[in-house]
């Protein structure tokens, strides 16, 4: 396979990070240029190249991946490097290299992405202040680092006789409670626990029955479930774009199950429109393609856009229309910064009595409490017949008893919770208010976001050509040359290219400085060279 | 689905395939069993009548060992080290997991083997259990409607972990009770041609050593000949080791990496091991599996996708450095397995004693049992009618052979470790009073268990 081929030109990470098509393409822009006379050297050489690339670009995108041969070769992984384990590893026996799924293969393939490069970066060379001030800046990573420390004081405190309860009972550990099986879904407690930090989190618009909470190990594998359980592979969900990179992996990997990406525009602030909704669902019919519901992030990731309640009122009714599913991804819900209020779905339902079936809401305490280690997701849901099958399934991704029960200490320890909310906002407001401010000062806006840790900003006007190259370059740049990693467009489906997600919630605010004089450079540079 | 009354009188919202599948199993009598435990469970003194759950293959024998540790290293469950080992810990979650936690999962893994192995940190990918360990796996080994071997009996939840929502099917090796239920070459070669004869793609086979459910470890030579077989069909082997700490003698476990090792690891890209501490440090609750696999591409393919299945790195912490304590884990490898065995020897003693013969097993949680003189009929509806009966009227919950899709009806696994002695002896008088009753002529002629109904209450009239 042509791809396979591609890819083994890409054996390590020193190689700029272009996806395949560039490789292809480059060559050919000497022809684009119009070496070879008016027709030959233009027209036919442009005709061949965007066809090629319209080519490359459908095959990239979610074909269905027939299962590989035998004998395909896929590129060495560069991430195992352990001579030891390597010495292990014999010749290849009788018959050829062992088989693996071609869900595996995907899986494999899919390490390359600027996202993944841009991590990876980050994890060699760190930066820090005083011990590597020159080392790479995360800014890719939708992370809370904000408010650690009041987790961390928190747990110092506290985690010992939450998790054994020796303190409580006033006796010694006891691992009994937590040892053995508990239901795979959570423990009640705990459900009861985050019905109500979901409810004090969204400012107690709306309140969340215990009973209606499948837990599990993140929102992860909460949107995995709801694919598998609210779709068959071949079907899709509609998704706005842009969109956070893992819902590929999330809805996709295991369940074969597509995504149907719908444009937004800069021109909308990138906001949802149910026109562009109604098109992609009738383009999906026309390809004989079942679309089985829509997924919405809100707050959004990456825009930061909240949705207000006429449009979250019209998601409903076109849901209803097409007998679809609505999955919202609240995972922000505690994180809004702006003066817009958030709405949640719940909120919506629980105001209407018809169609609560086809509403399910993702949650997770890794964002809003800043407790990415930990792993919890929220499936809230209004269809017992989800809620049933999601249980059962949650026996491949059940949250740690000890877990559970810091947890339900945690969230029962109402103080705490109530101050960290209102600490954690300030700070977050805080921070966006400076980064945006920064950035503003070397004339890059941003999409005015109203929650979540990141902003969408607009450096159309420092990319060389106004598309995924010209983007991707732009972003090589920063991680190479300014050493700071951020998200492009073209990870989140963005169908305008030059925008970028710079995340602002792993940084201490004595960071802006640094990051926007890095910035500041490659935006001269960029300026320099146009 | 529930038919929705709404004004608009429109269909109702459709659910997957995987969603509305009976595939999840749960309506088998495996787990009808715990149903009716769950309604009445038994309580030594609140309610001594109850059903005794010995369908529950748990560890609770060793748990003041734990307890112990914990009290003496409380560090392990606080963030006693302050600011720098909350900060490495609490970050972003890395699908990598905790280095120091890897290297004390692979640590253990060697003492359980005596040290006769080296297991490498970078091999290990952590998962929220064995269960998703093994459904990982066959995500990564399989594709939809291709198969797996599985030798026969085997562990119920198989049936669902394997198949519910990878698509991947299970064609049966069988086993059979004349040689000890081992797996044989011929019974491989059998299975094979199965599959291949209804047109089904084998991926690899997949053991249990030790075996769940029937407590015996598999031979050295018989994992020898299941490895020549995988090679020479070029498939892959998956080795679910979950109870090779409770093998009641430290020398007659042999894991497959073991025979990797003597080999030189030649074809060994094709082994994966799949290991929990729900079972050996009784933490089911715990939620901690993993998958060593000798193979480059599984490792990194299931690191990536046990994004969906994490272990909380606060739990990886907790657990981190009581791995690693040698003397600790050293300690409670030899106790347990002591422990486990007296167990044993104890049920197996008092079945025998009721006229019950076991296969001779010699690891796990459980006794694999030979009821089938005791069937009416030598059919799988027997074995069920002698089952329900040992559920509701002996109050006994045990799982029959064939939930295990044992290809003998009769055999059951009885698990010993889920409860205290007390308890046990209890279970064993009430099995005691059932095989005399059966053995009086009036119940043997036509073979009504009803009169078991008075049993408990004898049992529990009378003084252990």
């Amino acid at each position: 396979m042509t791809r396979t081929g591609l890819s083994r030109t890409r054996s390590s990470e020193e190689a700029t990070a272009e996806p395949t098509t560039m490789r292809v393409i480059v060559p050919l822009q000497g022809v684009v240029q119009g070496r070879g006379g008016l027709v030959l050297g233009s027209v036919i050489p442009c005709a061949l190249f965007y066809f090629l690339q319209l080519y490359l670009r459908r095959r990239n995108r979610s074909a269905p991946i027939p299962p590989p041969a035998p004998e395909d070769q896929l590129p060495e992984v560069a991430v195992l490097s352990r001579s030891l384990s390597r010495t292990h590893l014999s010749p290849r026996g009788s018959g050829g290299p062992t088989y693996v799924s071609g869900r595996a293969s995907l899986v494999a393939k899919s390490g390359d992405s600027p996202c993944d490069v841009g991590l990876r970066k980050v994890s060699e060379d760190p930066y820090d202040e005083l011990r590597n001030p020159d080392g790479v800046i995360q800014l890719g990573l939708a992370e809370n680092k904000l408010s650690l420390d009041l987790v961390r004081d928190w747990m110092v405190e506290n985690a010992r006789d939450a998790i054994l309860g020796g303190g409580r009972s006033g006796g010694e550990p006891s691992i009994g409670g937590i040892a053995s099986y508990q239901p795979f879904d959570g423990l009640m407690e705990l459900k009861v626990a985050v019905a109500g930090f979901m409810s004090q989190v969204m400012d107690k618009s709306v309140s969340f029955n215990s009973s209606q909470i499948i837990l599990t190990t993140g929102a992860t594998p909460a949107i995995e479930m709801l694919s598998f359980c609210l779709a068959d592979t071949g079907n899709a969900f509609l998704v706005p774009t842009p969109y956070y990179p893992c819902f590929d992996r999330d809805v996709k990997w295991r369940t074969g199950v597509e995504i149907i990406p719908v444009p937004c525009r800069s021109a909308d602030n990138f906001s949802l429109s149910i026109t562009a909704l109604d098109r992609a669902f009738n383009q999906a019919k026309k390809r004989g393609i079942k679309v089985r519901g829509i997924i919405i992030s809100n707050p959004s990731n990456p825009v930061g856009n909240l949705l207000d309640r006429e449009t979250l009122y019209s998601l409903l009714d076109f849901a209803r229309e097409k007998n679809i599913h609505i999955v919202s991804n609240e995972i922000f819900a505690g994180s809004t910064h702006g003066k817009e209020e958030f709405v949640s779905m719940a909120e919506i339902i629980n105001s209407e009595d018809l169609d609560r079936n086809r509403v399910h809401i993702v949650y997770g305490l890794s964002k809003d409490l800043s407790l990415p280690g930990f792993g919890v997701g929220i499936i809230y849901s209004f269809n017992e017949n989800v809620l049933a099958a999601a249980k059962k399934l949650t026996r491949f991704s059940s949250i740690s008893a000890p877990s559970q029960r810091l947890l339900i200490s945690m969230l029962s320890d109402t103080k705490f919770i109530q101050q960290f909310i209102g600490i954690n906002r300030e700070r977050l407001r805080g921070m966006h208010i400076k980064f945006v401010a920064g950035l503003k000062q070397l004339g890059i806006e941003c999409i005015k976001s109203n929650g979540g840790f990141c902003c969408w900003v607009d450096m159309r006007a420092l990319i060389r050509s106004y598309s995924e190259k010209g983007e991707l370059e732009l972003w090589d740049k920063l991680l190479k040359i300014a050493k700071v990693n951020v998200t492009p467009g073209s990870c989140c489906h963005c169908i305008e290219p030059g925008w970028f997600r710079f995340c602002f919630t792993t940084l201490a605010q004595k960071d802006i400085p640094v990051v926007m004089e890095r910035i500041r450079k490659i935006s001269e540079i960029c300026k320099s060279h146009s | 689905m529930a038919i929705e009354i709404d004004d608009h009188q429109q269909p109702s919202v459709e659910l997957s395939k995987v969603a509305v599948s009976e595939t999840h199993g749960e309506d088998s009598p495996y787990f009808a069993g715990w149903k009716a435990y769950d309604e009445d469970p038994y309580h030594e003194l609140n309610n001594p009548l109850g059903v005794i759950q010995m369908g529950l293959a748990e560890n609770q024998v060793s748990f003041d060992l734990l307890e112990e540790y914990l009290e003496k290293h409380s560090e392990a469950s606080s963030w006693g080290k302050g600011a720098s080992g909350f900060r490495e810990n609490a970050l972003f979650q890395d699908y990598h997991g905790l280095k120091s936690f890897r290297k004390a999962m692979a640590s253990f893994m060697e003492q359980i083997r005596g040290g006769r192995v080296k297991f490498d940190p970078e091999r290990i990918v952590l998962t929220a259990g064995a269960t998703a360990a093994n459904e990982l796996l066959t995500f990564i080994l399989a594709d939809p409607s291709d198969a797996l071997l599985v030798p026969t009996p085997y562990y119920p939840g198989f049936d669902r972990d394997l198949r519910w929502r990878t698509g991947v099917k299970i064609v049966p090796i069988h086993c059979e009770s004349s040689n000890n239920f081992q797996i044989t070459p011929e019974a491989l070669e059998a299975a094979y041609s199965n599959a291949e004869a209804m047109n089904i793609k084998v991926r690899g086979v997949l053991i249990t050593n030790p075996s769940n459910p029937l407590g015996a470890t598999i031979q050295r030579s018989v994992l020898e000949e299941i490895f020549d077989f995988v090679t020479r069909k070029n498939i892959h082997l998956v080795s679910d080791e979950i109870y090779s700490g409770s093998v009641f003698s430290p020398t007659e476990f042999v894991s497959v990496a073991e025979i990797l090792e003597a080999r030189k690891f030649k074809d060994s890209e094709r082994v994966h091991i799949v290991y929990s501490l729900s079972k050996d440090l009784g933490l089911p609750g715990f939620r901690v599996g993993t998958i060593y696999s000798y193979n480059d591409k599984v490792v990194t393919t299931a690191r990536r996708m046990s994004s969906f299945t994490l272990i909380s790195s606060q739990t990886q912490h907790l657990l981190a450095s009581m791995l690693s304590n040698k003397a600790f884990t050293e300690n409670y490898i030899k106790i347990n397995r002591e422990r486990l065995r007296k167990r044993y020897e104890m049920i197996i003693e008092g079945l025998r004693s009721a006229g019950i013969e076991c296969l001779k097993g010699n690891a796990g949680l459980f006794c694999w049992m030979n009821l089938s003189p005791l069937l009416d009929e030598p059919t799988r509806e027997g074995e069920l009618a002698l089952w329900n009966s040992m559920l509701h009227e002996v109050k006994l919950n045990i799982s029959p052979g064939s939930s295990c899709h044992c290809s003998e009806p009769g055999w059951f696994r009885v698990c010993f470790a889920n409860m205290s002695e007390l308890t046990l002896q209890v279970a064993l008088k009430r099995i005691h009073i059932f095989m005399e009753q059966l053995r009086s002529s009036t119940l043997a002629s036509n073979q009504d268990y009803s009169g078991c109904r008075f049993l408990v209450l004898q049992v529990a009239r009378q003084p252990i």
